[in-house]
């Protein structure tokens, strides 16, 4: 087990944007009432989104929402290892992946540039703040090997020269492309499928009928007049529901990895 | 080989849309009403039938695990807990789930939930896996948005699924700390019994299973017990998605027949073993808390649960980690000791302790610096960790070790020789010193 603790140094205070204070509470209405505390690993993390890190105000801060023991949530914060205890590099935080996967196929290089580029230790900032390192246990890309991982992208498939060329570009700003660094197709061996290049099973041709709109709710204007006898109605009947085209209920696209 | 016809994750390399068009296009979400209408016995028959063992490591029968959950309720809500918390050294096939195929996940909650009796299911994500959980939310919020799930869906089932998430942690892959974990708290492995299909999270009868054993269940219930189970070899059936990683040429996921050897598998999809096949020094083949296996016992290795178990390995989560005769093995094994003591959670003291203690042990083998004796002396320490904790993890950290001083005692007796060799023999104190 890794033994963390709280930075020295302290912000004042921590509270929520008012964004995330509503993201917050639709977080914690997921759960069965009474049971908010579930939401607690989501809640420091979007915390550690807004500052940077988390810092011991946003413990404080994340247990009187939920209403749990600051003692509870600082243990949360301690235990899992992707909370940041520390402010890290303004630029990116580079995560190398060292477990053995990696290890084999040279992640001990990457981790080598970081220490000579960034600072020898991890867990530091450099020199002018911008970048900071760490070695981190399997990140699940291990087909992919060796990657690190910076916030929410993998860069995967690095070489020395390309992980160099991937500090330079962030260093100067410049847009870096996500998951493998070489000519590949995600997790497909290197030159191209060996599966999946025929015909796949494919159940009857059943036509899709796109989901039907509710319909819609009856208006005063239908109801009943009091007067009527029980088998007379002024208005028609509702129309059946309308066929929607799929094309429009089309959910919205999420980037692709 | 497996043809193309009889995969079930067609889009593993997501050349197609990962989203709901994209996943109708390829055959899912069809006749799921059917499934559910033939009623939560069928279901879970059809799945004991088709021979499905789970595919989170331990193997055990899917089916029968899903009858584990109380017939009728008894005031308590049933919940279906997805293990997404992907994390064993190797593994990487949940990934290709979670962000190519996330359908076939949602549409294996809304039948294991119907068949468990369970209104709600929890994903539970690895935090790492950040991108990954923004496509399974989209294909959640997708079929909600579609009626598949919610209230009052077109399939009759009134189902909620939440997707969560931890923050870098190993142990949450394990079933009760991955339910502590849910709940708010740090990750500590619960004792059983009892079992979580009578207390599981909030108290309430759960099942927990592993992403790929879910996502599988629809495509078997389509096609038939009988087609899943004329796959691969007895007792052990079905398709597997196998990570191939390590000292080979194309590393890469793939999903294969069981009992395919693993010669086939490293040279027909990966392009073989660095520097050709008698270039292999030896194999982890299931993810890192399998024993390693030297390249004399790989010629005709099968990969399948019964016939690793027999050579006292495992097919675990079927991630292949292959080593070349370059790789130094004690400290590629000191590395996942390492990754062991990181990752454990402190609760059991044989585990807390001799996690660390055997990486230190390991780290001096790996220089040579340490005495022959020692090597009997960390086998005993590996033995009394195994099966004297709370949850596996002191077992799987204990395995690898064990497979090292199995098949390359000798390599650490060599470096002890070379080593004492160039020096002479360090005094008795201070070597005990360093090592306790």
């Amino acid at each position: 087990m890794s033994v963390r603790r709280l930075a020295e140094q302290q912000p004042a205070s921590f509270a929520f944007s008012e964004d995330n204070l509503a993201w917050a509470k639709r977080e914690m209405a997921k759960y069965p009432a009474g049971r908010q505390q579930s939401a607690v690993i989501a809640l420091l993390w979007r915390a550690q989104e807004q500052v940077g890190w988390v810092t011991e105000p946003a413990v404080r801060y994340v247990a009187e929402l939920l209403g749990m023991a600051r003692i509870r949530v600082l243990e949360v914060a301690t235990f899992y290892t992707m909370f940041r205890l520390e402010p890290v590099g303004s630029k990116a935080h580079i995560q190398v992946c060292g477990t053995t996967p990696c290890m084999l196929r040279g992640a001990g290089e990457l981790k080598r540039i970081c220490g000579e580029r960034i600072r020898h230790d991890q867990f530091h900032l450099s020199a002018d703040g911008a970048f900071s390192w760490e070695e981190v246990e399997c990140i699940g890309a291990c087909v992919n090997a060796p990657l690190v991982q910076i916030e929410a992208d993998t860069f995967e498939d690095l070489t020395p020269a390309i992980f160099n060329k991937l500090l330079d570009d962030l260093a100067a700003g410049r847009p870096v492309k996500p998951g493998p660094q070489i000519e590949r197709q995600f997790s497909a061996p290197i030159g191209g499928a060996t599966t999946l290049t025929g015909e796949i099973y494919r159940p009857g041709p059943q036509p899709w009928t796109p989901p039907a709109p509710p319909a819609p709710p009856l208006t005063d204007d239908s109801a009943k007049k009091p007067t009527e006898g029980a088998s007379q109605r002024e208005a028609p009947a509702p129309k059946p529901p309308i066929q929607a085209n799929l094309e429009d209920k089309k959910p919205n696209p999420v980037s692709k990895v | 080989m497996l043809s193309d016809k009889d995969r079930i994750f067609t889009n593993l390399y997501g050349r197609g849309d990962w989203d709901l068009n994209g996943a109708i296009s390829r055959g899912q979400w069809d006749g799921t009403k059917a499934i559910l209408d033939k009623g939560r016995d069928w279901i879970i028959n059809e799945m004991k039938a088709s021979g499905l063992r789970g595919r989170g490591g331990a193997g055990f029968a899917t089916g029968l695990k899903w009858s584990f959950m109380p017939k009728t309720s008894d005031g308590r809500p049933h919940y279906l807990v997805v293990n997404a918390d992907e994390s064993e050294p190797g593994t990487c096939k949940d990934r290709e789930i979670l962000r190519h195929d996330p359908h076939t996940l949602v549409e294996g909650c809304l039948i294991a939930g119907f068949a468990m009796g369970a209104h709600t299911a929890f994903i539970y994500v690895r935090g790492e896996f950040i991108r990954e959980r923004q496509h399974l939310q989209a294909a959640v919020d997708q079929a909600y948005e579609a009626g598949l799930i919610g209230t009052n869906n077109k399939n009759g089932w009134d189902f909620d699924i939440v997707v969560t998430h931890g923050a870098g942690a190993y142990i949450c892959g394990e079933e009760t700390a991955l339910l502590e974990s849910l709940e708010g708290k740090k990750g500590l492995p619960r004792l059983k019994p009892p079992f979580p299909a009578a207390m599981g999270v909030y108290g309430c009868p759960t099942t927990v299973n592993n992403v790929e054993s879910i996502a599988v269940a629809p495509t078997i219930l389509r096609r038939g017990a009988s087609w899943f189970a004329g796959i691969g070899r007895p007792n052990n059936v079905g398709t597997k998605l196998f990570c191939i990683s390590g000292h080979v040429e194309r590393p890469c996921t793939v999903e294969e027949e069981m009992g395919i050897t693993l010669r086939e598998l490293v040279e027909k999809h990966a392009g073989g073993v660095r520097g050709g096949w008698d270039n292999l020094l030896a194999v982890i083949p299931g993810g890192a808390s399998v024993r390693c296996l030297p390249a004399s016992l790989c010629n005709d290795l099968v990969m399948d649960f019964d016939s690793l178990m027999k050579l006292r390995s495992g097919l675990g989560t079927a991630a292949v980690i292959v080593m070349d005769k370059s790789t130094d093995i004690v400290r590629a094994i000191s590395r996942l000791s390492y990754f062991y003591k990181h990752e454990s959670c402190g609760q059991c003291t044989p585990c807390r302790e001799g996690t660390g203690w055997m990486w230190r042990v390991l780290e001096r083998m790996a220089d040579g610096q340490a005495e022959k004796r020692e090597i009997d002396q960390l086998l005993e320490v590996t033995t009394q960790i195994e099966g004297h904790t709370i949850c596996a993890l002191g077992d799987a950290a204990a395995w690898p070790v064990q497979g090292l001083i199995a098949h390359f005692r000798g390599e650490i007796e060599r470096r002890i020789d070379s080593y004492q060799g160039v020096r002479p023999t360090v005094g008795e104190p201070l070597i005990m010193e360093a090592a306790e």
